[in-house]
């Protein structure tokens, strides 16, 4: 029988795999613009020659996407958040865990529309595309923002996946998975953003 | 503490004579004595049902049974926290006192709230051992002394409820059974006779409202006062019950 168990695990198992992955190589992608135009562009050749590209991006990418973020907002939804009386550390990543899905939603359904659907992007133009999307100091914000939301939702996510499916499951190692999501957080920041600065 | 004693003691009650009644604040005004707790402070005004302006007041409703913290009875909202009235002392708190009713329960009247959903989730997870049998099934195994310990910490909890007020996944929109009864599986399944019924429990934890519902929030652990170790309690029932969902889903 298919209830509400299951649709809760998938939906914390999607966050990770394969939503997570993407998230990593996308910014293993990105990172290649540090070495210049041309490395980029190289980059998004390799993936525009993956073979069923559209059935993969579909598979892959956007119905985990899209069920991720829809059963997800069934989710906050459901809660309703206490964080003034009860100002307790893991309180507080809860309600922001809500706050960053939000911005994310928003964030990731504006990026894909305008650089997925709408640029015309190939893997000829593909960084001078990039960089006039990002030219205007406002989109840059509004990236910056963006991407703080995505990673700091994945990382919290990733802990709260990992008590979720039972592998953290004392005081101990919960907090050193604490600590383990906050040195990705960090890497995820430092190479997203650096990422983010090369196509200025 | 200011140096001065203070000579009476203020407290703000929510107030609501039935369920269907609209609740409004009430203030009373009782004479202070060293030491006194919540419940103390209610008891003057069931003395002397005379509200801060003066008019005459229908006497407060609340629950309250050991007057040590052992029942749960008398759990409610205390300035803006769940906590219970007999263990909270009012020498502890800013004034004036703000008393209402735990908002996760249907309301009875003013404090008193009906917890009988606690039960209901009790039933639901088949929260007892099964010892009953047509013939004297002889004395049951020993217990080491582990597992005795850990049990200890989750038996004494109190079904007061703190728990469920305090889950942001726990309200009107939801079906969460809340982390007391979820430790309370673990409590059952621990024991070697409860243990037979291991099974039932865990798919009861599977179902509608069950363990899934947790969001990892942890102010269940924080705020109970029995220190019982529920997100520990949920987390190995996380990991028990990833393991009976693939054993549904592949031993078929």
């Amino acid at each position: 029988m298919i209830g509400t168990f299951f649709w809760r695990r998938l939906h914390s198992l999607s966050g990770i795999i394969p939503i997570g992955v993407f998230l990593a190589e996308h910014m293993f992608i990105n990172s290649l613009a540090l070495k210049g135009k041309s490395s980029f562009n190289q980059g998004v050749a390799l993936l525009h020659s993956i073979p069923y590209l559209f059935a993969v991006e579909l598979v892959v990418i956007f119905l985990p996407l899209l069920f991720h973020a829809f059963y997800g907002l069934w989710l906050v939804y459901l809660t309703k958040n206490n964080v003034l009386p009860y100002t307790y550390f893991r309180n507080w990543l809860f309600y922001l865990q809500r706050v960053t899905a939000l911005i994310t939603l928003l964030f990731v359904g504006w990026h894909v529309w305008v650089l997925r659907f709408s640029s015309g992007l190939t893997a000829g133009n593909a960084f001078s595309v990039v960089a006039h999307a990002l030219h205007s100091p406002a989109v840059m914000v509004l990236y910056i923002i963006g991407l703080l939301a995505t990673f700091g939702h994945f990382t919290n996510g990733l802990w709260s996946f990992l008590v979720t499916w039972g592998i953290t499951v004392g005081e101990r190692a919960q907090r050193v998975a604490a600590y383990v999501c906050i040195v990705v957080f960090l890497v995820f920041t430092v190479v997203g953003l650096n990422a983010l600065g090369a196509f200025i | 503490m200011s140096n001065e004693t203070p000579k009476e003691v203020a407290l703000l009650i929510k107030r609501c004579p039935n369920p269907q009644a609209t609740a409004y604040w009430e203030e009373f005004k009782v004479p202070y004595y060293p030491k006194m707790n919540v419940v103390s402070a209610l008891m003057e005004i069931q003395k002397n049902p005379i509200n801060a302006r003066g008019e005459s007041a229908t006497p407060v409703a609340w629950d309250c049974n050991c007057l040590e913290e052992v029942c749960g009875a008398c759990t409610m909202l205390i300035n803006g926290r769940v906590r219970q009235a007999c263990s909270t002392l009012v020498d502890m708190l800013s004034q004036p006192i703000r008393l209402a009713p735990l908002s996760k329960f249907s309301l009875v009247r003013d404090l008193v709230v009906d917890r009988q959903v606690m039960f209901t989730n009790l039933r639901k997870v088949k929260a007892w051992i099964e010892i009953d049998g047509t013939y004297d099934m002889g004395p049951g195994p020993n217990i080491s002394q582990k597992v005795q310990e850990q049990a200890y910490e989750l038996s004494k909890c109190m079904t007061c409820g703190s728990c469920l007020e305090v889950c942001p996944n726990v309200n009107s929109k939801s079906k969460f059974i809340g982390p007391a009864a979820i430790a309370q599986v673990e409590l059952m399944n621990s024991h070697p006779i409860g243990a037979q019924q291991k099974e039932a429990r865990l798919q009861a934890l599977m179902g509608e409202g069950g363990i899934a519902e947790c969001g990892n929030a942890q102010n269940c652990v924080k705020a109970c006062p029995k220190n019982i170790p529920l997100t520990r309690s949920i987390a190995r029932l996380n990991r028990a019950t990833t393991v009976q969902g693939l054993k549904n889903w592949l031993n078929r």
